[in-house]
């Protein structure tokens, strides 16, 4: 794993992670404080969005519903400091348990559905959390909640300030990184893939897929819920909106646009698409037309996304 | 006669107005490679759906190593050491086939709910994976995507896996389906050199391969076992003749 990467899309990853992790600094430098704002956003959803590729991509099991973990996150930081209560430690833990929760219950039915019927089930669960919080007049229903102070951490790991809360964002983006790396390779991430394109033969080899895709589906929440939690953070204002099941949709288009079932395909789909829809809005108010047309393009002829095409120039 | 490994009592299935399983009754001895054979629609695939748990019989009752399975899902058969191949070869494609094996080999050992060290560490596991794929004669396959071997290979891959399970039983569903006769002969080899250390239910097509191979034979017609008996008896009696090798056959 260490050592100089021999192939395009390993050099042109690593070049990527070299450029983020000091990436406040050359902003700073640059003096263009608003592109540290929009790669924070961006390597946030990157880890909403390896979160879901670990379920979708490794694991076949498409959800529509992923954007309600990002809600659960930013709400476990948005209550509890609506009643003064700003300890970060407890954000995290009411994030990480809720989201476990609701995705251990919510799992246990979908998981009994394939295909199609598991895109609907997964995407009206998110549609309930979406209206849950809609009708929660104390927290603002759809006016949102502000959050007026981030989550509170000891000193030297702090997230106040723009730099701080980057490598806090940076830190958690390599941890889940790191840790879908580990999971694919293990015994429980073979039988996570092994079932994804012969769910049959793992069941004759003795393996209850139905609990493996459980656990796999939690622990993806789970991560998706630390994303939440540095969206709260970050956007430091709350609603509804960022639960709806477009949110979910995005996501899905962020891991297909990288490369489902890849390592880093996540992180460069999110990244392509965020800093397109950037750009393209600041050219034209019909941008979403023409960001339409290309998604359809890269769906119609990018097999395999960024990444598909890195590896395509290897073999060449 | 030792006490059988694998009884079947009174297994009835139904679909709709066509019955599939007769009262079925079968035992299958230990160590004895017991095959079954019957013209086709005679609901072979039917019985082995339901020893593998795919299809809940209607009624009557699975007994393996003297607990009864019936109500057994398809993985807690495989756990408790039913082992199956598929007669459409079903194996994961884009994986090597030392993948595979190795899946198997993790099926037959315990939960795997372990999160954090990589399979490929784990010697002790792909050296009982080499083991089995050198069983079937693939040892040197290794390396090979499943989907870029030949037929028979994969065919023999299937076998690999159900082994590397370390099952107390085989069930093998045609697996010498669409071989040609070279990886037919290959398959005979390789299930005559398990004979006696394993148990095995074989459902097979390929007479030539059957008589060869089966220890005993049971003849399946309409659903229902007209006959259990040696391969010499089954050849000479006169009923199994008449309703399955054709009147020309001796």
């Amino acid at each position: 794993m260490i050592g100089f990467p021999q192939s395009i899309s390993g050099r042109v990853y690593a070049a990527i992670l070299l450029i983020l992790a000091p990436a406040p600094f050359i902003f700073e430098w640059i003096n263009q404080p608003f592109y540290l704002d929009l790669l924070s956003r961006a390597l946030i959803l990157a880890i909403a969005v390896i979160s879901l590729n670990l379920i979708l991509g490794f694991g076949g099991m498409i959800s529509l519903g992923h954007a309600a973990y990002i809600g659960i996150g930013a709400y476990s930081v948005g209550i509890p400091a609506y009643y003064d209560y700003y300890n970060g430690w407890l954000h995290l833990a009411l994030a990480l348990a809720v989201s476990a929760s609701f995705a251990l219950i919510t799992g246990a039915i979908s998981l009994r559905t394939k295909g199609v019927y598991f895109i609907m089930i997964t995407m009206a669960f998110s549609q309930m959390v979406y209206f849950t919080f809609l009708s929660l007049e104390e927290y603002g229903a759809d006016d949102g909640l502000v959050i007026y102070s981030r989550s509170e951490f000891p000193q030297w790991m702090t997230m106040d300030g723009g730099t701080s809360l980057y490598y806090w964002i940076f830190a958690l983006l390599l941890l889940s990184l790191f840790f879908t790396y580990r999971l694919v390779y293990s015994r429980f991430g073979r039988v996570i893939v092994g079932a994804k394109f012969n769910e049959q033969r793992m069941q004759a080899l003795g393996f209850n897929t139905y609990r493996y895709r459980l656990v796999c589906y939690v622990i993806s929440a789970m991560i998706c819920s630390l994303a939440g939690v540095l969206l709260g953070n970050f956007t430091g204002f709350i609603s509804p909106d960022m639960i709806g099941w477009a949110r979910s949709g995005e996501l899905i288009f962020m891991v297909i646009i990288g490369g489902a079932g890849t390592f880093f395909g996540p992180l460069v789909g999110t990244i392509a698409f965020v800093l397109l829809e950037e750009f393209l809005s600041l050219i034209t108010v019909y941008w979403h037309l023409i960001f339409g047309l290309m998604l359809v393009a890269l769906v119609l002829y990018g097999k395999g996304g960024i990444h598909g095409w890195l590896s395509r120039l290897d073999r060449n | 006669m030792t006490e059988p490994l694998l009884k079947i009592h009174d297994l009835n299935k139904h679909f709709g107005g066509i019955v599939a399983t007769d009262h079925v009754n079968l035992e299958v001895e230990k160590g004895l490679i017991h095959a079954i054979i019957g013209p086709n629609g005679a609901g072979k695939t039917t019985l082995i759906a339901q020893l593998s748990g795919q299809i809940k019989p209607d009624s009557g009752d699975i007994e393996f190593g003297g607990h009864s399975i019936t109500g057994y899902s398809v993985a807690h058969r495989a756990r408790a050491g039913l082992a199956r191949s598929f007669q459409i070869t079903s194996v994961v494609m884009p994986m090597t086939l030392l993948q595979n094996v190795m899946l198997a080999v993790q099926g037959g050992s315990g939960h795997s709910f372990h999160f954090w060290t990589p399979v490929s560490e784990d010697a002790e596991m792909q050296a009982a994976a080499m083991a089995s794929l050198a069983e079937v004669g693939l040892e040197d396959r290794a390396e090979r995507i499943a989907a870029n071997v030949s037929h028979g290979e994969q065919r023999q891959l299937e076998v690999a896996m159900a082994l590397a399970m370390k099952p107390r039983m085989l069930l093998l569903d045609e697996p010498m389906a669409g071989m040609g006769k070279e990886e037919g002969a290959m398959m005979v080899e390789i299930l005559n050199r398990l004979r006696g250390d394993m148990t095995i239910l074989l459902v097979e097509h390929d007479m030539d391969a059957v008589f060869s191979l089966a220890d005993k034979l049971s003849v399946l017609v309409n659903g229902h076992i007209i006959a259990t008996d040696t391969v010499e008896n089954i050849r000479s009696n006169h009923e199994v003749q008449k309703a399955y090798l054709g009147d020309g056959h001796a």
